[in-house]
């Protein structure tokens, strides 16, 4: 018995070599990007290598799993066409299945062992939360984070964290200033998600809302699927107008649970939980499985949104066709629809920065590119980037779903992120794609 | 004389775990982090499983309950580390302990679903109260290295250290209590809760101790999670989490210490080492991205069909012919060395051999 327990931990001690031993064989063949002569991580005379975390599995994986790839495509054809001074970009984008946890895990493999430049596009708010404090003490670029939370945009804390979409904020804003104008003395019901992407929609909102026209605030958590009795509330306030700041299987949610109680307001939809193709499909799946037969593209027709990257039914759109283009060449399998159009435009965002960077980039050397201010790309509004600015793209048109597609209602609109900031009309004629295809 | 012993072993393990965090790069050390947060948790599932013969789903939550405890403890009161990884066990401990107290009266199917609806529910309460617990962001949790490292010294490799410590006092102390009077009656009461009522043991606080113990390695988990990725959250706790410990248990080797340290390894050196090899051979996005979880699948299947006993079981097996002794044993029914072992100090609560079809009806 003795014996036998003394084996015990020399086992474990035998057990943890053997295996750390044998991982860390693994890992030198896959550690790529240090031997250069550049002391630069990540950059090499022929790569820049950057990483980012997917949610390629897990709940988020339908619909945000294109981006990743979308973007790679894009990479793909400018590696094509000569890279970026010579180099090649390499895109390693891990899977994090939505889990903080794992996100740490797999940006410390991305930082330590694969040693990238920089973290491009990392996806979802939770996620992203719990890295951006580890990237800025380690000085790691952290390029276009994919999610529309304010907390990107503070140069104090985070000097080397951008984001890149419309915030929630502003988001929230430019509707609630459409809904101002347009549904002035209705009476407006909000239905959110309970966490930052909802709350600061209504912040938003609120900014621009009368707070006497909102007779009812119905929230949502996205593990219960039950809306019933929030949709019932919100019929009970009377409200004519319903403001969601919901993800597509949500907006679904609602816009069945009004139906069932032949309740007929007008809805008016933020761009995360608008796509008229998704949201279609998934009304027609949810529908299915209550036993009743309904068509997707009746029930989203009129539902007010927004968007901040051309539609993808405007075919003469310069930027649509390049992107179509690309797709079609490095991405077929995928549909060409609202994600895939993102990644390829955040891609292009990308390229632009490391273009501006110059012949010799550096770490320090892109976020002081792009903090100088990046030329407004396949957005329809211009960058807020500058040295206190890190948000993004700074507004967004109003649009109806009309047919399945989203059509543009006047003009593009632009704004800031504080209270009394207003929303004012951008002019300017969104710059055409270039030639080349390149920044 | 036992503690001793394991108290020995355990240094040998620390010097070894010390060498190889000197010598690997920091993301293997933190790697090694990640791989104790694990060994931790699936000791104590497996000491509840493999000893007292209970099930839980619900590990997962133990380990949130553990971890928000870390983070408000370091937010509100500043306590240090050394403080918040007892506290945390405590604090889960007392969460089991309530738990423990319903689960006594459930066996089996029944267990099960309490656990598991523990996994699915408590998590969500971060959602609920988003004022205390940070709601769907959840709570930074900042530890760095002591300044007497000094300044270049790799953050990682001191969490590395941290939590390797904090393993390795909760192997001693398990080791030694499964050695113990305690761990004795807990194999009686799994062996047969009717002789060993009879025998004059409180099966009810036995289970309800068992439980305490596994939310308590489940708590200290939490909180060595939660220093190590620097954030609790309410995304880290899973069901699917509260499934990979008992996946890991079970492929380990149930009720073995050493089986929880092949588990922690399977499950955070297998993702790992699979996708870097599915993307460095080109592998298509979708395709790669699946391919970890296949592999893990692939691993559970071949090792419960080589192994049904887990990876230290099989190993044992393997190695019983060169042993001078037979090994002690740890696991539950069903997993037993053949009869003509003698287990001295486990003798005069065990049944005699019986068949292991009988034994199936009896669980």
């Amino acid at each position: 018995m003795i014996r036998s327990l003394s084996l015990r931990l020399p086992v474990i001690a035998a057990a943890v070599t053997a295996s750390l031993v044998a991982a860390g064989c693994g890992s030198s063949s896959s550690g790529s990007g240090g031997g250069a002569a550049a002391s630069v991580p990540g950059i090499t005379k022929t790569q820049i290598l950057i990483g980012s975390h997917q949610p390629l599995t897990g709940p988020a994986a339908p619909g945000y799993s294109e981006i990743a790839p979308a973007a790679n495509a894009y990479f793909q054809y400018v590696n094509a066409h000569g890279g970026i001074y010579g180099r090649k970009i390499k895109y390693t984008y891990l899977d994090d299945g939505y889990d903080p946890a794992k996100t740490v895990s797999v940006v410390h493999q991305l930082v330590l062992q694969d040693n990238v430049f920089a973290i491009f596009n990392g996806l979802g708010t939770p996620t992203h939360l719990a890295v951006v404090k580890y990237l800025n003490t380690n000085k790691v670029p952290d390029l276009f984070v994919a999610s529309g939370c304010d907390c990107w945009n503070n140069p104090t804390a985070f000097p080397y964290t951008f984001g890149w979409q419309l915030d929630y904020i502003r988001e929230g804003k430019i509707l609630g200033s459409y809904i101002k104008q347009n549904f002035a003395g209705k009476k407006i019901g909000y239905f959110f998600q309970n966490d930052e992407f909802g709350q600061d929609g209504v912040k938003g909102l609120d900014f621009q809302i009368p707070h006497s026209q909102v007779v009812s605030r119905q929230s949502y958590v996205p593990t219960n699927v039950n809306v019933g009795p929030a949709v019932a509330a919100l019929k009970a306030s009377g409200a004519q107008v319903v403001v969601s700041f919901s993800i597509p299987a949500f907006t679904a949610l609602l816009k069945l649970a009004a139906l069932k109680l032949g309740w007929n307001p007008t809805f008016v939809v933020s761009d995360v939980g608008s796509d008229p193709i998704t949201l279609a499909g998934l009304l027609e799946a949810f529908a299915k499985k209550g036993g009743a037969t309904v068509s997707g593209n009746a029930l989203t027709q009129g539902i007010i949104t927004d968007g901040y990257l051309p539609t993808l039914g405007s075919t003469s759109n310069s930027w649509i066709a390049l992107f179509k283009k690309v797709h079609d060449t490095y991405d077929a399998k995928a549909p060409f629809d609202g994600n895939v159009l993102y990644g390829e435009a955040v891609g292009y965002a990308f390229v632009q920065a490391m273009v501006k960077a110059g012949k010799n980039p550096t770490r320090a050397g892109v976020v002081k590119a792009v903090a100088g201010g990046l030329a407004q790309g396949a957005s329809v509004a211009p960058y807020d980037y500058s040295a206190s600015d890190h948000g993004g793209i700074m507004g967004a048109f109003i649009g109806v779903i009309k047919n399945g597609a989203i059509v543009q209602q006047g003009p593009v609109l632009t704004t800031d992120t504080t209270p009394t900031g207003a929303v004012t009309p951008f002019t300017g004629p969104q710059p055409a794609a270039p030639a080349s295809g390149m920044p | 004389m036992t503690l001793v012993r394991h108290l020995v072993a355990a240094i040998v393990a620390g010097a070894v775990i010390w060498a190889l965090s000197v010598q690997l790069n920091a993301f293997r050390d933190f790697q090694m982090a990640e791989i104790a947060v694990y060994v931790v948790a699936i000791a104590g599932l497996s000491v509840l499983l493999g000893l007292s013969g209970q099930i839980s789903l619900g590990n997962g939550a133990f380990m949130a309950v553990g971890a928000y405890a870390c983070a408000l403890l370091m937010m509100h009161l500043n306590w240090p580390i050394w403080a918040l990884f007892p506290a945390s066990a405590a604090v889960a401990a007392a969460a089991g302990a309530v738990v423990g107290l319903a689960a006594a009266r459930l066996q089996g199917p029944y267990l099960a679903g309490a656990t598991l609806m523990l996994a699915v529910a408590l998590p969500s309460l971060a959602d609920q109260f988003p004022g205390v617990f940070g709601g769907d962001q959840g709570l930074s949790v900042n530890v760095t290295a002591p300044a007497a490292l000094g300044a270049t010294f790799p953050q990682t490799r001191w969490l590395a250290w941290v939590c390797a410590l904090a393993t390795l006092i909760t192997m001693v102390i398990l080791a030694n209590l499964a050695r113990s009077r305690v761990g004795r009656n807990w194999r009686a009461i799994r062996d047969d809760p009717v002789a060993a009522a009879l025998a004059g043991l409180n099966v009810a606080w036995l289970r309800v101790l068992a439980f305490i113990v596994s939310a308590a390695c489940a708590g200290l988990a939490g909180a060595m999670l939660a220093v190590t990725t620097s954030l609790v959250s309410p995304g880290s706790f899973t069901l699917s989490l509260s499934i990979a410990l008992l996946a890991g248990a079970v492929l380990g080797g149930l009720g073995t210490l050493t089986g929880a340290l092949w588990g922690g390894l399977v499950i955070v050196l297998v993702p790992t080492y699979v996708t870097d090899v599915a993307t460095s051979h080109g592998l298509s996005g979708g395709v790669a991205a699946n391919i970890p979880i296949a592999a893990y699948g692939v691993v559970l299947i071949v090792v419960m069909l080589v192994f049904p006993q887990g990876i230290q079981g099989g190993l044992r097996r393997l190695a019983t012919p060169f042993l001078p002794t037979p090994p002690t044993r740890l696991g539950p029914p069903g997993q037993r060395p053949p009869a003509s072992e003698h287990e001295g100090l486990d003798s005069p609560y065990r049944r005699p051999p019986v068949s292991e079809h009988q034994e199936e009806g009896t669980s």
